[in-house]
């Protein structure tokens, strides 16, 4: 197909639907919702780029994909091209393309949006991306030569996986150590299958040991190595361990039968596959009815998961308004199309259970909008005497995770923000010459890509440390934290 | 992988399996456990390090077949493998520098307390264990804990050593006085029991809890347990913790959080029932059955 069409030719193609699995039917299954474009859909998609000259989708995307150039190679039926262009700025687009809010970063800059509907990015990325997983033998692996030095990473989530690829490129030897089993983080223990299928996750990781990384399994830095231990066997440590320790909400409750943190939760169906119980062995409560505390993509992973159990009432329950939920409007909207109920300005009290310690129910009261707080959206206030009941019986909370300090406190002479986060200058080394760090550990509970982004910023700086082109920075600026 | 090189029952329930992780052998230190994940459909359960040979590379698990996944574990023979290890997990034993430390083990807590006797007899602390079982052939890890110290043998039938609770032989040793430190290791109303005892003498007592477990890190909050009205991950504040502060009844009811489950496990390994049932036939959160009726629509103002 040809990719010259006029403005206004392109202009008046409407935004293609991304097929997906019926809501009746996907409500009760683990397979992916969304279907992915058709080979026709994507090049009609592609066409709707006005290829502009000054791109601000580009702009949108933290770490600055060459939007229109992908999608003009598309167009033009070059589409092991568009891979390639694609795969140069981002090294895992079929991750990203599935689970980055687009809505709020490239897709909100794209100036269709402004009359109209913006170009399906993130699902071209996705169509490109899935082309390249399937088509692994027409990509070449480009690798520098050797160049002996030895790199260890700390985490196998985007970021320590992105780091491991740019750094294997660039010829050196890197090592991934990862606590689980199973590498990816929480692509592999968090994100369910029904968003990001793991077998995703498995080719990309096969593709990083086809360049030569290693990844050790099993190892937890902190206990099985020190990290002291790790900087003296290596020439430079990157670590990515995220930030992986469950709040909880200090109510009354919280240790009754049923009651789960989200990433017990999740990790129960999704690295341990509970949902095969008994043909896996990891059990997992089936509840009739599941109240899910919290308003990001990680409760409406956790509520969709429930429904998925075979809840028939599958609830979220989150102190602030839709408008305010921090999850991807997609999760939303397939979250209200499997008939997930959402209970909006509601926040729990206390966790009710029976005589036998099992949970009953769900006290909340309710909440009004109230002054700006610091994040500028209203600060939601109890409505005196509004207390309720909801009855359930399992209480997932997902009210955010934290820097988990395993290893951080294994290593007193790394230098932490106040919540535990680790610093870094902005090269992302940290207070550790020729340790770096990134991703969650860093910034707080953030996103997939500006993981990846961390990590691949932070290989750029590992390579020139180690060819002695960068000095460890005098100051150290306080991490952003999420 | 990790092979197992040796393998010996110890009594009927327990087995005790020498597995090869070097860098593991190398580090552990009393206290310390690991994740074990059988084959790629397993659990992953916590097994305390009973013991460790750091030249051979191997540590000693010393297992108690109560379920689906011991079970599967003490079945193994040399020459097979364990499919993942994790560790060392959990922070190492609170060792007293010196002085006399009483060592409490009840039935498979004998051998986790055995590296702890270890530790402290390496530093020169006098060592008195009290060990237990229901009779004679049920008692293991006498001679191990013999070469660190004097051991009492406690039966219930009183078919060796004294008869009656280990709790009976401590109450005596510690009415002797002069004991700085109790470690207690076994199921949760042993350790409850010796935490009474204790108390009211002020003397210190450190008990390992066995919590569920998924990942060991700290990641999931599973293994959470009340210590002092606070709350603690066992994995990663603990697993030892002041035996006077613990939660024990919550301890012990979260751990019947999936027994339905687990019947459930068996009895599908023991038909050899390979698809198992739906998931419609599985047990709800208990909860559901017993709370009023789940159907009930939302009481909403
Ligand atoms: C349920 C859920 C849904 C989400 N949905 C989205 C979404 O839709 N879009 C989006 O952009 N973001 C989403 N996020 C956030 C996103 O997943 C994270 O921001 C991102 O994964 C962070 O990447 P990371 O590489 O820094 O850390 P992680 O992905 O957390 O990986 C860290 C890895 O390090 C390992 N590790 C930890 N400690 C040690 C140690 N001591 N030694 C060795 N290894 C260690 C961990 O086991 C883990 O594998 C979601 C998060 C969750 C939990
Ligand atoms: C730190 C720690 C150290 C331990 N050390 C030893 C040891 O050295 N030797 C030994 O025999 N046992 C030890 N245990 C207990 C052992 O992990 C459990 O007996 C085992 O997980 C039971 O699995 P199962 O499938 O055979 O039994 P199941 O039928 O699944 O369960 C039997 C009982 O074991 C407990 N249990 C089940 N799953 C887990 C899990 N994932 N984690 C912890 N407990 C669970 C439950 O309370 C359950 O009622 C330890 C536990 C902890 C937390
Ligand atoms: S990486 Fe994310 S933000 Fe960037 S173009 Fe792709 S979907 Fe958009
Ligand atoms: S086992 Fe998951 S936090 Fe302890």
């Amino acid at each position: 197909m040809s990719g010259k069409l006029s403005t206004r030719e392109r202009l008046s193609i409407p935004r293609q639907r991304i097929p997906e699995q019926p809501p009746e039917a996907r409500a009760s299954n683990f397979a992916e919702v969304n279907l992915g474009f058709t080979e026709q859909l994507a090049l009609l998609e592609a066409q709707r780029c006005l290829q502009c000259k000054d791109p601000k989708c580009v702009r949108g995307c933290p770490v600055g994909v060459n939007i229109p150039r992908f999608l003009q190679l598309l167009t033009e039926g070059k589409v092991a091209e568009a891979a390639q262009s694609l795969l140069c700025d981002n090294a895992l687009p079929a991750v990203t393309g599935r689970v980055c809010p687009q809505e709020t970063q490239c897709e909100a800059e794209c100036v269709r949006a402004a009359k109209g509907e913006p170009v399906a990015i993130g699902y071209l990325e996705r169509y490109v991306a899935d082309w390249a997983r399937t088509h692994a033998e027409r990509l070449p692996i480009e690798k520098a030569p050797p160049t002996g030095k030895r790199i260890a990473i700390v985490g196998s989530g985007p970021s320590g996986l992105t780091a491991a690829g740019e750094l294997a490129r660039r010829g050196h030897e890197v090592t991934i150590y990862e606590a689980l089993h199973k590498p990816g983080g929480v692509l592999v223990y968090g994100i369910p299958e029904f968003r990001l299928p793991k077998k995703i996750v498995e080719q990309e990781v096969e593709r990083l040991r086809r360049l030569g990384v290693r990844i050790e399994c099993n190892v937890v830095i902190g206990r099985t190595w020190t990290l002291p231990e790790l900087r003296a066997r290596f020439d430079a440590v990157y670590i990515a361990n995220g930030a992986g320790l469950p709040l909880f909400l200090n109510i009354p409750g919280e240790n009754l039968k049923g009651v789960y943190s989200a990433n017990e939760y999740l990790t129960r169906v999704n690295l341990m596959a509970a949902w095969q119980f008994p043909r896996n062995d990891t059990p997992v409560l089936h509840g009739q009815r599941v109240a899910v505390i919290g308003g990001g993509n990680v409760a409406l992973d956790a509520v969709r998961t429930a429904r998925r159990l075979g809840a028939q009432e599958a609830m979220i329950v989150y102190r602030r308004t839709k408008a305010e939920m921090p999850a991807r409007a997609e999760e939303i909207h397939h979250a209200e199309d499997e008939g997930v109920r959402f209970h909006f300005l509601t926040a729990p009290v206390e966790i009710l259970g029976n005589e036998k310690r099992w949970v009953t129910g769900l006290k909340c009261i309710r909440m009004e909008p109230g002054a700006p707080d610091e994040t500028g959206r209203a600060r939601p206030v109890p409505v005196p005497g509004s207390e309720f009941v909801l009855p359930c019986d399992i209480v997932v909370v997902a009210i955010g995770t934290r820097a988990n300090p395993l290893l951080t406190s294994t290593c007193p002479e790394l230098k932490l923000n106040r919540w535990g986060n680790i610093v870094v200058d902005e090269n992302g080394m940290t207070s550790l010459p020729g340790v770096f760090a990134g991703g969650d550990i860093v910034r707080g509970a953030a996103t997939v890509i500006l993981a990846m982004g961390d990590g691949k910023r932070a290989a750029q700086a590992i390579d020139a440390w180690l060819r002695g082109e960068l000095k460890p920075a005098e100051a150290q600026t306080p991490a952003p934290t999420g | 992988m990790h092979a197992v090189l040796a393998r010996r029952q110890l009594n009927p329930d327990v087995t005790r399996l020498d597995v090869e992780a070097p860098r593991i052998a190398q580090i552990r230190q009393p206290g310390q456990f690991v994740i074990v994940r059988r084959a790629e459909t397993s659990e992953r359960i916590p097994l305390t390090i009973a013991d460790a040979d750091p030249v051979r590379g191997s540590i000693a698990l010393v297992i108690q077949a109560v379920g689906k996944s011991t079970r599967e574990l003490v079945a193994l023979q040399p020459g097979e493998a364990i499919l993942d290890i994790a560790g060392p997990l959990g922070r190492p034993t609170e060792l007293i520098p010196s002085g006399h430390a009483v060592c409490v083990g009840g039935g498979v807590g004998t051998a986790v307390v055995h590296p702890i006797a270890q530790g402290l007899h390496a530093r020169g602390v006098r060592v008195t264990s009290i060990i237990g079982g229901r009779s004679r052939e049920w008692v293991i890890f006498e001679e191990e804990l013999r070469r660190l110290g004097a051991v009492i043998v406690c039966t219930d039938d009183g078919s060796y050593g004294r008869k009656g609770f280990v709790t009976v032989a401590l109450g005596d040793v510690l009415a002797g006085g002069g004991v700085d430190a109790v470690y207690a290791v076994g199921p949760v109303p042993m350790m409850r029991a010796v935490a009474a005892l204790t108390r009211p003498l002020g003397v210190r007592t450190i008990v390992s809890l066995n919590p569920i477990m998924i990942d060991g890190t700290g990641m999931c909050g599973g293994c959470r347990v009340s210590v002092g009205g606070e709350m603690k991950f066992a994995c990663v504040d603990g697993p030892e913790f002041d035996g006077h502060r613990v939660d024990y009844d919550e301890l012990q009811d979260r751990l019947a959080t999936y027994r339905q489950y687990e019947l459930e496990a068996l009895r599908c390994a023991e038909t050899q029932c390979r698809l198992g049932p739906h998931l419609t036939n599985l047990p709800a959160a208990e909860g559901a059955h017993s709370a009023a009726k789940p159907a009930e629509p939302a009481v909403v103002p």
